[in-house]
C-alpha cells in the first residue's frame, strides 16, 4: 500500500486523532511497557503525523503494547495513542496472511479468569 | 420610491476573493429604486466614505446600503458618514457580506448568489426605512465594581481619582483577591502584599470609594448610565462599625476546626475569624456553618470576651438598592480542582500540593511563618518536582482547553526562590513548552535555568507514587527519549486557572455574553478589549481570559478610563430604535407588558376613534428612555400592534420576501 493511503488507513481504522498532539509526552510518561518499546508511544503519534508508517509497521513495537489504554485515557488532547498502535497491529494482522489458530482452538487454550482486554492483546501476540 | 445607492466592499481580499463583486454591483443595479451603485476596496477608509458622500449629494439618494462587514464593525462609521452628507444617519443598511458569505464559503459562485440575496433584501428593507431621530438619556454619575481584588481595585482607584464615586462589591469578608494570597511577584520578584496592601489602604481611606464587602450584587436593572443593583449584605454577625479588629474573639473562640480559606485549606481557623492581618475591612466575621452559638444555640463566648460590644448574634443580611451609571465586571478566577488527575495523587498524598498551596508554605504570613516544609511531616524537603500544565491545554473532561497563561512565569519564580533560599533543595520542572513571552519573562526564566540551576524536562508526568517514604515521578524526557523515573519530597502541580463560579451568574445578570469557558466576551477581541458588547457594562482582569497582575493592571486602567469617558457625559444619545404600538391594534391585553425585560411599556386609559366608534380603551405606551429596542414585544403582541422602529414587522416581511424571491 501506497505510503499515504497506509497513513489514512492508520486513522481510519484507529478513528484516532494524531494531528490533535501537542507533544507532551504523556502517553509516553504513562506507558508500563515504555522499556520494552523500541518505538515508544509519543513517537508512534509522530510518525504517523509525518507518514513515516511502514517503519512502524516493520517495529516490534507493536507486540509489546499491553493495550493497557493508559495513554488514551491520559492524553489531554485525546489523540489516543492505543488506538492507533492498535490500528498498526491490524494492518500487520491483515498483512501477514490466515489465522494460525481457529477459533474453535480458542476455549481450550484460554483461562476464564483473564480479562478479556488481555486477552485480545495476547491473541495478538502468540498468533505469530 | 426612494433614491438608493448601493456600494460593495472588497474589504481588500477578504470579501473580493469569495464574491464575484462585478456580478454583485451589475445585480444590484437592477433592483427597483437604485440609481446608483458601484464598488471599492476599503469603504470605510476615507476615500471610501468620499465616495459615498459625493454620490449621496451627485444622485440626490435618500437610502444607501452598504455591503461590506458585519454591522457591529462599521454600522456607526457609515451612519455617521451618511449624517456628514445631510442624510438621516438611519437611512443606511449594511448587507454583511464578509461574515455571512466571504468568511464562511469556498465556492465563490455559492458566494455570490449568497450576497446578492442579501444584498436585495438590504435594498428590500432600505426602501421602507423612515428617517430616525435619537433621544437623550442621563448619566448617573457613579460606578459599581464588582470584585475587590486587584483588578478591582485598580479599576475603582482610578474611576476614584477622576472625581467620580464608585462601590467595590466584594463577596468575601476583605478585599485583595488572589493576589493577597501570593508571596512574591514576577519578573521582579517583589513582595504582593508590599504592592497589594498600599492598593487596599488606598481603596478603603478614598472619599470616592465605598467597599462594601461580604457582599453580593444580587440584581442589576436598567441600561447603560442608569443601571439599579440590588446589593445583598451578608449578616457578618459583628458590628463593622463597633469592631475593632483587636482579635480577642479569635483567640477565645472554642471552635477551631474550620479550614483556613486563605490559607488554601493547609490550617484550621476559628468561627469568628479575620481572614489576614492586613484584612480590609479589619473587622471580624462569623462563619456561621460551624459557630456553635448560631449552629447549637450554645457558647456565644466571643460576645462575653468582645470588649466594643460588636458581636451581634441576630444580624440579618441587609439589601441595598444603588444607581450606576456603569458597571465593571472584575470577578477574578479560582484554579480548578485538581482531584480528577488521580494519576498526579494530589488526593492520596500530602506532599503533593497545589501551586497557590506552595505561595502560602512560602509566604512569612502563611501557616509556616514562610519556612518551607513538607505538609505530611514538617520536615525538610531536598528534593521538589514541578509539574505544568496540570488541567491547562486539556481537551478532556478533566481540565481547559486553554493555556492558563501565568503557570510557566510563577513556576520558574518559585522555583527560584527555593533554590535561592534553600540551595540544597533539587528543583526539576517537567514542562510541555515554555510560555513565557512578555517583558523580561524570558530572561527571568533563563536566569532559573543557568544561574540557579534548576532542571527542566520537556515531557509531561505519567504518575506519581509512595515507594519507602518517598515520592516517585515518573515521566517523560523527550528530549533523550526516556521515561525517567525521579525521587521526591514534594510534588507541585500548577492547576489550570479558571473564570470564578460567581462570573457566570453575574454575566447573566448584566446581559454581557460569555465563552464556553464562562469569561467575558469583549466587544471586539482587538478594538474593544474591556468593554462587553453590553453598553456600560466593562471588564476588567482575568474574568475576561487569563492573565498576569501587569496585565491586569493595565486592563483595569484601561477599563476605568472607558468607564471615565462615560460618566463625564451629561446625556447620552439613545437609540431611536424603540418600540411603538399601534393604538388601533392594541387589546390593551398585557402581553407586550409581562415579556418586556426593561420595563418599558406601561399602559394609560385613552379615548380613540375607532372608525367613527369613541370608545376610551386601555393602551400600551412604551417609554422610549426605557427601551432597549430587543423586538421582544413586537413578536409577543397577538393583535400586531407593536412595532420595533428601523426593524418594523413589514422591513422584515420585505427582507424575507427579497431573501426568497427567485
Amino acid at each position: 500500500m501506497h505510503k499515504n493511503n497506509l497513513k489514512e488507513e492508520i486513522i481510519r481504522i484507529s478513528g484516532a486523532s494524531p494531528n490533535k498532539c501537542m507533544k507532551c509526552g504523556k502517553c509516553s510518561a504513562t506507558c508500563p511497557s515504555f522499556n520494552e518499546m523500541e518505538i515508544a508511544p509519543h513517537m508512534f503519534v509522530d510518525m504517523v503525523i509525518k507518514g513515516r508508517v511502514e517503519q512502524l509497521v516493520m517495529s516490534d513495537a507493536t507486540n509489546h503494547c499491553l493495550s493497557c489504554f493508559a495513554c488514551v485515557e491520559r492524553c489531554p488532547r485525546g489523540v489516543e495513542p492505543a488506538h492507533i498502535i492498535e490500528a498498526i497491529r491490524v494492518i500487520k494482522l491483515r498483512q501477514s496472511g490466515a489465522p494460525q489458530i481457529t477459533p474453535a482452538q480458542i476455549a481450550s487454550v484460554i483461562d476464564t479468569e483473564i480479562p478479556q482486554q488481555a486477552l485480545v492483546s495476547a491473541f495478538r501476540k502468540f498468533r505469530k | 420610491m426612494l433614491n438608493i445607492g448601493v456600494f460593495v466592499c472588497w474589504c481588500g481580499s477578504n470579501i473580493a476573493a469569495t464574491v464575484d463583486i462585478d456580478q454583485v454591483v451589475a445585480a444590484a443595479k437592477i433592483q427597483p429604486g437604485v440609481v446608483f451603485a458601484t464598488d471599492y476596496q476599503y469603504m470605510c477608509s476615507e476615500a471610501g466614505q468620499k465616495i459615498m458622500r459625493n454620490a449621496v449629494l451627485e444622485h440626490k439618494l435618500d437610502g444607501v446600503v452598504i455591503c461590506a462587514c458585519s454591522p457591529r464593525m462599521h454600522e456607526a462609521t457609515f451612519r455617521k458618514n451618511a449624517e456628514k452628507s445631510g442624510l438621516n444617519p438611519f437611512m443606511v443598511e449594511i448587507a454583511n457580506i464578509r461574515e455571512h458569505v466571504s468568511w464562511i464559503h469556498k465556492d465563490k459562485a455559492v458566494g455570490t448568489v449568497k450576497a446578492i440575496a442579501l444584498v436585495n433584501a438590504a435594498i428590500a428593507k432600505v426602501s421602507l426605512n423612515a428617517p430616525l431621530i435619537s433621544g437623550e438619556s442621563s448619566v448617573t454619575k457613579r460606578a459599581l465594581v464588582i470584585g475587590g481584588g486587584i483588578a478591582g481595585l485598580q479599576t475603582a482607584l482610578d474611576i476614584a481619582e477622576a472625581g467620580f464615586e464608585v462601590d467595590v462589591v466584594e463577596k468575601l469578608p476583605t478585599i485583595g483577591g488572589n493576589m493577597a494570597k501570593i508571596d512574591k511577584t514576577f519578573p521582579t520578584l517583589d513582595c504582593a502584599a508590599c504592592i497589594l496592601t498600599p492598593k487596599m489602604v488606598d481603596a478603603a481611606s478614598h472619599e470616592n470609594i465605598e467597599l462594601i464587602t461580604y457582599s453580593e450584587v444580587e440584581s442589576v436593572k436598567g441600561f447603560v448610565g442608569s443601571f439599579k443593583a440590588t446589593i445583598r449584605k451578608k449578616a457578618r454577625y459583628v458590628d463593622e462599625v463597633a469592631c475593632t479588629g483587636c482579635g480577642v474573639c479569635m483567640a477565645k473562640c472554642p471552635s477551631k476546626k474550620s479550614l483556613n480559606e486563605f490559607n488554601c485549606g493547609l490550617n484550621n481557623r476559628p468561627s469568628v475569624y479575620i481572614p489576614f492581618a492586613q484584612a480590609i475591612p479589619n473587622v471580624a466575621v462569623i462563619d456561621p456553618q460551624s459557630c456553635i452559638k448560631l449552629t447549637r444555640d450554645k457558647c456565644g463566648l466571643c460576645q462575653t470576651v468582645c470588649e466594643a460590644k460588636a458581636i451581634d448574634f441576630t444580624q440579618k443580611d441587609e439589601l441595598i438598592e444603588r444607581e450606576y451609571g456603569a458597571i465593571v465586571v472584575a470577578t477574578g478566577f479560582q484554579p480548578i480542582k485538581v482531584d480528577k488527575f488521580d494519576e498526579l495523587g494530589y488526593s492520596q498524598n500530602k506532599d503533593v500540593i497545589t501551586s497557590l498551596e506552595l505561595e502560602r508554605l512560602m509566604n512569612a504570613a502563611g501557616p509556616t511563618g514562610g519556612k518551607l516544609q513538607k505538609v505530611s511531616d514538617g520536615s525538610h524537603p531536598h528534593d521538589i518536582v514541578f509539574i505544568q500544565c496540570v488541567g491547562s491545554r486539556d481537551c478532556t473532561a478533566r481540565g481547559k482547553n486553554y493555556c492558563s497563561k501565568i503557570c510557566c512565569m510563577y513556576t520558574t519564580k518559585h522555583a527560584m526562590l527555593i533554590r535561592d533560599k534553600y540551595p540544597d533543595i533539587n528543583v526539576t520542572v517537567f514542562y510541555i513548552d515554555i510560555r513565557t513571552a512578555g517583558k523580561n519573562y524570558d530572561e527571568f526564566y533563563r536566569r532559573a535555568a543557568e544561574d540557579y540551576g534548576v532542571t527542566y524536562i520537556k515531557g509531561q508526568v505519567g504518575k506519581v507514587y509512595e515507594e519507602d517514604g518517598f515520592l516517585v515521578v515518573q515521566g517523560s524526557d523527550l528530549i533523550s527519549n526516556e521515561q525517567i523515573k525521579i525521587k521526591a519530597d514534594m510534588v507541585v502541580l500548577a492547576a489550570a486557572i479558571e473564570a470564578d463560579p460567581s462570573a457566570k451568574k453575574v454575566a447573566s445578570m448584566l446581559t454581557a455574553s460569555i465563552d464556553t469557558n464562562n469569561f467575558l466576551t469583549e466587544a471586539h477581541a482587538k478594538l474593544r478589549p474591556v468593554e462587553s458588547p453590553t453598553a456600560g457594562i466593562f471588564l476588567s482582569g482575568v474574568c475576561q481570559g487569563p492573565k498576569d497582575i501587569p496585565e491586569t493592571v493595565a486592563q483595569a486602567g484601561a477599563a476605568a478610563s472607558k468607564v471615565i469617558g462615560l460618566l463625564v457625559k451629561n446625556k447620552l444619545v439613545t437609540n431611536p430604535c424603540v418600540a411603538i404600538a399601534d393604538e388601533m391594534l392594541c387589546s390593551g391585553c398585557s402581553n407586550c407588558f409581562n415579556i418586556c425585560p426593561y420595563g418599558a411599556i406601561g399602559y394609560e386609559e385613552k379615548l380613540v376613534n375607532d372608525h367613527g366608534i369613541r370608545e376610551t380603551r386601555r393602551l400600551a405606551v412604551v417609554n422610549p428612555a426605557l427601551c432597549q429596542g430587543c423586538g421582544a414585544c413586537s413578536v409577543a403582541c397577538p393583535s400586531g400592534a407593536m412595532d420595533l422602529l428601523g426593524f418594523t414587522n413589514k422591513q422584515i416581511m420585505a427582507e424575507v420576501d427579497a431573501i426568497c424571491k427567485k
